[in-house]
């Protein structure tokens, strides 16, 4: 690998949000350890395509370049992954760049991921705290859930489970795996717990919980590893023990 | 429960594909089962299933409605779905894919076969005894559509108890799906037998 000279990417292009999509392949010079993102700066720095045309610069997003903040999600041959963690070597030639699918696409590989953000609003992936004095300390966390919590934790809203899941698309409203996992989290914090009932409601409006018909793509592609079939299990048994509880009434319910 | 009605009826979709559509299903094969022990035993069988008190309520609470809305919602559900096999080619993805495809195949069938069967009788047009099956299954066309129809339910219940036991929260860890998916297939398995044996008895007297 190392003495060839130049790497090959067929892009997946659209100009806007609207237009349609079509390809163009760039041919650029090869650089020792160089990853897709880097690929696409060199594309950005001179932006001539594999025809000597000047072309506009490909757009992508990308934060971290550490494999933490999901933002550089795409479709790389075929397997929907982080670009910056996708290093050149590794890769077949050409290197085949496309949006994901599941989401609309900005420009160029360029997606807006917001329904992952509204899915996490619609089950209050958080633990509010605020309030007009101050609230003390709130109970500790024992060591050994801690460790388990964090696994939970390291979800960085790639899309991945998203697109890798048959149930999320423009038929269902569906808000796919990540945000059941995320209230399961929120739900396992001493702190959070207080507010668990809000959260189990989330999953049970519409597009919560119950579009999962257990396809269980999403766990085995979760770059981060995350148990997320395990998560939704754990919540159907919530959200059902939830549902009883509203309408057989329980001093518990809340 | 009206703000939550789309989880209400996944939950009673799921539910309602084990009780009482799935006990029905076993009950409906074990009393076929009976031909295989002679025209006899069945017409007794199944003479007995139709002599029991209320029938006509029975059928309508627990067959006919529950599979009218487990049948509708199904559809559905086989609609809103993306199918992505060839991308991800997971065991699991493909037993998802093989619900909805058997699914529809047994939709088909069962539509058929109440036609052709419970009401052809209770229109007048047939008797319900051994000969009727005979006379059905002797024709290899049906046979197999027959056989096709019966192993398409019997996979659709089996691994719809397998998402049952999910979407119920019964099966959580990894392990115990694991578990449960080998389970589910010697349920697939054992009333497949059940329910193939008694067509081949009805088609070939054997
Ligand atoms: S659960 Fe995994 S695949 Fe899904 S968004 Fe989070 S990190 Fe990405
Ligand atoms: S840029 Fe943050 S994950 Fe790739």
């Amino acid at each position: 690998m190392a003495e060839q000279s130049t790497v090959t990417f067929i892009i997946t292009r659209q100009d806007s949000p609207e237009s349609s999509p079509y390809q163009e392949t760039f041919e650029i010079p090869y650089k020792k350890n160089m990853n897709v993102i880097s690929g696409l700066m060199e594309i950005r720095r001179n932006p001539v395509n594999a025809n000597g045309e000047e072309t506009a610069p490909v757009q992508w997003d990308m934060n971290c370049l550490e494999e933490v903040c999901g933002a550089c999600s795409m479709v790389i041959n075929g397997t929907a992954r982080q670009s910056c963690a996708a290093l050149v070597d590794e890769l077949e030639q050409p290197i085949r760049l496309e949006p994901m699918s599941t989401f609309p696409v900005i420009r160029d590989l360029f997606v807006d991921r917001e329904q992952m953000f509204d899915a996490l609003k619609q089950v209050k992936a958080w633990i509010p705290i605020d309030g007009t004095h101050d609230l003390g300390p709130g109970p500790r966390m024992p060591e050994k859930k801690r460790q388990w919590a964090y696994e939970l934790s390291k979800c960085m809203t790639c899309g991945v489970c998203l697109e890798a899941c048959p149930n999320v698309n423009d038929k269902s409203d569906f808000i796919g795996p990540a945000a059941l996992s995320q209230a399961r989290l929120f739900n396992a914090h001493p702190t959070g717990e207080m507010n668990k009932s809000e959260r189990l409601e989330g999953l049970m409006e519409d597009g919560g919980i119950s579009g999962c018909s257990n396809a269980q793509n999403c766990v085995q592609v979760c770059p981060k590893g995350i148990p997320l079939t395990t998560s939704i299990a754990a919540m159907n048994r919530a959200t059902n023990i939830q549902s009883f509880k509203n309408f057989f009434g329980s001093d518990h319910a809340h | 429960m009206a703000e939550h009605r789309e989880f209400f009826y996944r939950r009673l979709h799921s539910l309602l594909g084990v009780i009482p559509i799935g006990v029905f299903l076993i009950q409906h094969l074990v009393v076929n089962h009976f031909a295989v022990y002679g025209e006899e035993s069945f017409n007794k069988a199944a003479g007995f299933m139709h002599d029991l008190p209320f029938r006509l309520a029975l059928e309508i609470v627990i067959i006919f409605l529950p599979i009218l809305f487990h049948a509708i919602l199904g559809v559905y559900i086989v609609f809103v779905a993306k199918n992505n096999t060839r991308r991800y080619g997971y065991f699991r993805n493909w037993m998802f894919y093989l619900q909805r495809v058997t699914g529809i195949i047994t939709f088909v069938f069962i539509a058929w076969h109440v036609w052709e069967t419970r009401v052809q009788i209770g229109m007048g047009n047939a008797e319900l005894d051994y000969s009727l099956m005979e006379n059905i299954l002797s024709n290899p066309v049906m046979f197999w559509f027959y056989i096709i129809g019966v192993i398409s339910t019997t996979f659709h219940f089996a691994n719809g108890l397998w998402s049952f036991m999910v979407s119920w929260g019964i099966t959580q860890s990894p392990k115990s799906q694991k578990i449960a998916t080998y389970a589910t297939l010697v349920v697939f398995l054992a009333i497949s037998y059940i329910g193939v044996r008694a067509l081949i008895q009805f088609a070939y007297g054997v």
